[in-house]
């Protein structure tokens, strides 16, 4: 038999389980769609509803705060341009897409990493999963969150939400695994419970690992946040996408540009979380 | 004097077969050749000994000997594989989980050579870590945590971070956290390693002032004999996860179980560092140029100075040989002329002055004289007397 001749149909295949999950799962697929669309409509309906001067100041001051005067003005700077390129509703709709989702993923990723971390069997299963949502293209995603949960920002979450998971997943294990032996020691000689270890040492020990997992998972969910727009889930990059589909550089890169600026904001300060814990050792 | 701690034909294997291991050790094997074998590791073989209340009982060893596994076990930080642990009367071996820590909680306290304390908490929230895992209330915790930090003089950091402090106070801090649920055990892993000389000797001293108040029973481990014969009361010795010897330090000293032991004497600084050169004293004992000086006026000088025993040298102080004023006194009242040859004494025997110590000490030990030192050209460079060899060994020692 030549080589040409050899057809293995993992694509029906594939087809063929998700038709499944969709014809067989409906409930689990409704309850899903509901939970995610609840966390994602009311925080947008929130951060919307929020004038935006003072959420603008909000941000300003958390810039300020958390990181030093000088970012403040950049922040300043920054919500003057969203203002002045009349971007201010795709950014803050990106903005609720990007929490809502990263709060998902860090919901099932950290609870995910702390059972890796506590089993090696949990950690050989789970390993090779996280490298194959890591490497599949992101666009991949879109189509099964699209068949299961339509088009809008719910799929949007979803699939931002695989995507985003990873490094909260393997950092939040790495962070465990790397507490040293004497520290585990030590708090099993004072009488911990098993709680107690991962509450009182494990988990505080790890957090500027585990942090440094929440910052990634949000510049990824943000970068994913714009490809999702593809399936209709709004915000930036929708503007990004129509100035894709007419050839329009500028609106394209007004696009672009709010998100640069948003994806600045959100990394130094959630940054800026994992180093003062760093700043107390 | 009570027994707190007995510890019952106690083994540890790491590995899969344990089962097999055991067969192999009935046999007779060797810890590296089971490891050969099975792939298992013998960390404790055996291990009986009595530790009673309120001493501190040092148990030493070199790197993989047990003695980390053999403390360990004593709170089950490491599950034994065959073997007691007795803790006033009650088996910890057969403890389920809940007593256990209630053990580990009131009863047991540890402190570890890298600290192991939580940078994320102050001074005074690590001090009362152990409390607060207990469930202590805040304001009760606090309150010993502070007595326990001031046992160790570090009230005035309570609120400071560990990494603000240096070596010596972290270790401080360790041992205040252990101190603060007033624990009648004390565990102590390697714990003044990891300082410096002068730091650890202090921490030593210190800590032979807290059980000066409070007698707590001390489990030590060490790999230092110097550290060892001056905190413990007791020293067991460990060797590839058997105990060899146990004993006061004068007992291991004296009367060493086996070579290992006796290595570790022989491996006391002093010894090591210092050769017979070093410490050959000029002043102890006279010197005698032969050609120049006759018997007869030698002896006189033996006399004048109070001494008992000479040295003759050549013109080019080359060692000849020793003599005594008896010897001398024999060669007077003889027939014919007096000769420094025939008042040499006889089992008095030069050492190279890059002899090491431990080689000089047994010499000295043995000989009824002191003993002459030569350099490479046979040159007389002085002698070790007993009262020299015992102030080198007290100085340093």
């Amino acid at each position: 038999m030549a080589v040409e001749q050899i057809n293995i149909p993992i694509g029906p295949y594939v087809e063929y389980a998700v038709d499944w999950v969709q014809n067989n799962l409906t409930g689990l697929l409704d309850g899903i769609s509901a939970t995610i669309g609840f966390i994602v409509n009311n925080l947008e309906d929130f951060l919307l509803w929020v004038p935006g001067w003072l959420l603008a100041l909000v941000i300003i001051g958390f810039g300020i705060w958390r990181v030093n005067w000088r970012f403040g003005i950049f922040a300043a700077v920054a919500m003057f341009l969203i203002f002045g390129m009349n971007l201010w509703e795709e950014t803050v709709s990106t903005l609720a897409l990007v929490v809502a989702s990263s709060i998902v993923a860090l919901a099932v990723g950290v609870p995910l990493g702390i059972s890796m971390a506590r089993n090696d069997l949990v950690e050989m299963i789970i390993r090779p999963v996280l490298d194959f949502m890591q490497t599949m293209p992101p666009f991949v995603y879109l189509i099964p969150a699209a068949i299961f949960f339509g088009l809008g920002k719910v799929p949007g979450t979803i699939a931002t939400v695989i995507f985003a998971m990873p490094p909260a997943v393997r950092l939040t294990n790495l962070g465990i695994r790397q507490v040293s032996k004497e520290q585990v020691e030590a708090g099993l000689a004072f009488g911990c419970t098993a709680r107690q270890l991962l509450f009182k040492v494990q988990l505080p020990l790890a957090m500027p690992s585990i942090m440094a997992g929440v910052n990634q998972t949000i510049m990824l969910a943000l970068s994913m946040v714009v490809i999702a727009s593809m399936i209709g889930a709004g915000g930036l990059g929708n503007t990004v996408l129509t100035g894709i589909q007419r050839l329009n550089v500028g609106l394209g890169f007004e696009g672009g540009l709010g998100v640069v600026l948003l994806a600045i904001l959100l990394d130094r300060i959630t940054q800026s979380f994992g180093q003062a814990r760093k700043g107390k050792r | 004097m009570a027994e707190k701690i007995v510890i019952e034909n106690l083994y540890k294997i790491f590995g899969p077969h344990p089962d097999e291991a055991f067969e192999l050790l009935e046999k007779g094997l060797s810890k590296d050749e089971i490891f050969e074998k099975t792939g298992t590791t013998i960390g404790v073989r055996d291990a009986s000994c009595t530790i009673n209340e309120g001493e501190i009982f040092v148990v030493m060893g070199l790197s993989g000997s047990g003695k980390s596994t053999l403390v360990r076990m004593l709170n089950r930080l490491i599950e034994p594989t065959r073997g007691k642990v007795i803790i006033d009367g009650n088996d910890v071996t057969a403890m389920d989980r809940k007593d256990l820590i209630q053990l580990r909680r009131h009863d047991m306290a540890m402190v570890f050579q890298s600290f192991a304390l939580m940078p994320h908490k102050t001074v005074v929230d690590n001090a009362a870590f152990g409390l607060e895992v207990a469930g202590v209330e805040k304001a009760k915790r606090d309150e010993r945590a502070m007595a326990a930090l001031d046992q160790v003089g570090l009230k005035a950091n309570a609120k400071s971070y560990p990494s603000e402090l240096s070596g010596g106070m972290q270790q401080r801090v360790g041992l205040a956290r252990a101190l603060a649920s007033d624990p009648s055990i004390l565990l102590m892993d390697e714990a003044f390693s990891a300082l410096d000389p002068l730091i650890r000797t202090e921490m030593q001293d210190e800590l032979l002032a807290l059980q000066e108040k409070e007698q707590r029973t001390i489990v030590f481990i060490s790999h230092d004999l110097d550290e060892a014969m001056r905190i413990g009361d007791r020293i067991a010795i460990m060797q590839g996860g058997a105990v060899v010897q146990v004993g006061t330090p004068e007992e291991i000293v004296t009367n060493p179980a086996n070579d290992y032991v006796r290595s570790f004497f022989y491996g006391v600084d002093v010894s090591q560092v210092f050769s017979a050169g070093d410490i050959a004293d000029r002043k102890q004992v006279t010197v005698v140029e032969r050609p120049g000086v006759s018997v007869r006026a030698a002896l006189e000088r033996l006399r004048e100075y109070g001494r008992d025993y000479a040295i003759v040298t050549d013109r080019g102080r080359r060692y000849m040989g020793m003599v005594s004023s008896e010897t001398l006194t024999q060669q007077l009242r003889g027939d014919g002329e007096p000769k420094y040859a025939e008042a040499f004494l006889e089992d008095v025997e030069s050492v190279p002055a890059d002899m090491p110590l431990a080689e000089v000490l047994s010499r000295v030990a043995e000989s009824r004289y002191p003993v002459p030192v030569v350099d490479a050209d046979g040159r007389y460079m002085g002698s070790i007397t007993k009262t020299v060899l015992l102030q080198t060994l007290d100085k340093t020692g």
